[in-house]
């Protein structure tokens, strides 16, 4: 009976947590138009969120196109296929790579600050403060800065993929010796504007939904204590991190599983 | 004023990630390639077996890209594999003009080639290219080849 009675707390327990995730992200939903009237704010957070994961996401998407670069042309050159290179490394960023590493990077570096900056203010009580004053700490706390990271993620995931391509044409071309018109062509007849570059643009603004969203509630939930706020930046990290591989598989499948 | 300085950056951010999305999409992708030739016209070609080409695949003469293959459909009266080719409108081919399905390379993507005739009226919108060469299909080639040794009196026996 215990062991029933405990599960069923269990579950019942993540049944409302779901609930108030839910509620939540129709309540953030609902603020938006009213972050949309005061641009000044969301533009503060792009410089936050965005501006700010620059450097980041930069090095890592120029690291692995030179990865990338080197790694496949170890394994091409035994089928004889050098020449493909630049249309494996584009696809693998354009499609998968570009978005999700992005969403990763993006949820420890933007994901933590923007729950530790939520969690401290709730710890603080600004929050209630505001909303003592009648400001809804939604439409101008928590919008703003969830339509700053829906703005930045898919520029910045773009930034990484063509950072990548860049990376991997200066390993393939420059150190290996790849042709670089044949690098480019090959990329030009494999690579489709809509249905690889239009959907890893529709992937990242996805997972930046799912980052923001989660980095957003997990600190406005979070317990008002130090620890609190620790805890729930870590989760941040995890949930964020695990709800965008997830989605992306989902994505992948509708997207790419067609001829 | 930090506010504007804040505009400015974000500004460039965004220009920058614009400026990505163009690269992915001009150099990276085909979206020049479509837009370079503009106008096209549209013709048919049949094919006793269209063997792996796709939707989409290009078309070339000569080896350079004139076109590409916007639909494969069965023809239900004749079995035969119907490819809808558009080409572009500046490069008129021969009325007797005959379509090839041929591969890029050993494991490369199969494409058409289109090889010009002599007739003195050209293809026009909604013509069928009728002299084809269709795609060669391995087991058939194999099969063949296997039918001729048979053919041949069989005096190659391999060792079992």
């Amino acid at each position: 009976m215990n062991f029933l009675q405990m599960l069923g707390r269990r579950a019942l327990d993540v049944l409302a947590s779901w609930g108030r995730g839910a509620l939540f992200f129709i309540d953030l939903l609902r603020a938006v138009p009213a972050a949309l009237a005061r641009p000044g704010l969301v533009i503060a957070q792009v410089h936050a969120i965005g501006n700010r994961s620059l450097v980041i996401i930069l090095a890592s998407g120029m690291a692995v196109g030179f990865v990338l670069a080197l790694q496949l042309y170890n394994t091409l050159t035994t089928f004889g296929a050098a020449e493909s290179l630049g249309l494996v490394v584009n696809l693998s960023l354009v499609r998968e790579l570009g978005p999700v590493v992005t969403a990763l990077l993006f949820a420890g570096r933007a994901g933590t600050s923007l729950t530790a900056e939520i969690g401290l203010m709730k710890a603080g009580e600004q929050i209630s403060a505001m909303e003592l004053m009648a400001i809804d700490p939604k439409a101008r706390v928590l919008a703003p800065r969830f339509l700053g990271g829906i703005i930045s993620m898919p520029l910045l995931a773009a930034l990484f993929s063509a950072i990548g391509i860049l990376g991997a044409y200066v390993v393939a071309v420059l150190l290996i010796g790849i042709d670089a018109g044949n690098f480019w062509s090959i990329q030009q007849n494999g690579v489709d504007v809509w249905r690889d570059v239009g959907n890893g643009v529709v992937k990242s603004a996805v997972f930046g939904v799912i980052c923001t969203a989660v980095a957003l509630y997990q600190g406005y939930e979070t317990e008002a204590t130090p620890e609190g706020v620790a805890y729930a930046t870590t989760r941040t990290v995890v949930t964020a991190s695990l709800g965008v591989l997830a989605m992306d598989f989902i994505l992948t499948a509708l997207m790419f599983s067609t001829p | 004023m930090t506010n504007k300085r804040t505009e400015i950056l974000v500004g460039l951010f965004v220009a920058l990630g614009a400026l990505a999305l163009l690269f992915l999409a001009l150099k990276a992708a085909n979206l020049a390639s479509f837009t370079g030739g503009g106008d096209t016209y549209t013709v048919q070609a049949r094919f006793d077996n269209i063997g792996g080409l796709k939707a989409r695949a290009p078309v070339r003469s000569a080896g350079v890209n004139v076109g590409r293959v916007t639909g494969i459909t069965l023809d239900a009266q004749t079995f035969q594999g119907v490819a809808t080719l558009e080409i572009r409108q500046d490069i008129l081919f021969p009325r007797d003009s005959s379509a090839k399905i041929l591969t890029a390379g050993l494991l490369g993507d199969q494409y058409i080639g289109i090889e010009p005739g002599g007739d003195e009226k050209n293809l026009a919108n909604g013509d069928v290219i009728t002299q084809t060469q269709s795609a060669v299909v391995l087991e058939n080639l194999i099969g063949q080849f296997l039918f001729n040794r048979a053919a041949d009196g069989g005096q190659a026996t391999p060792a079992q």
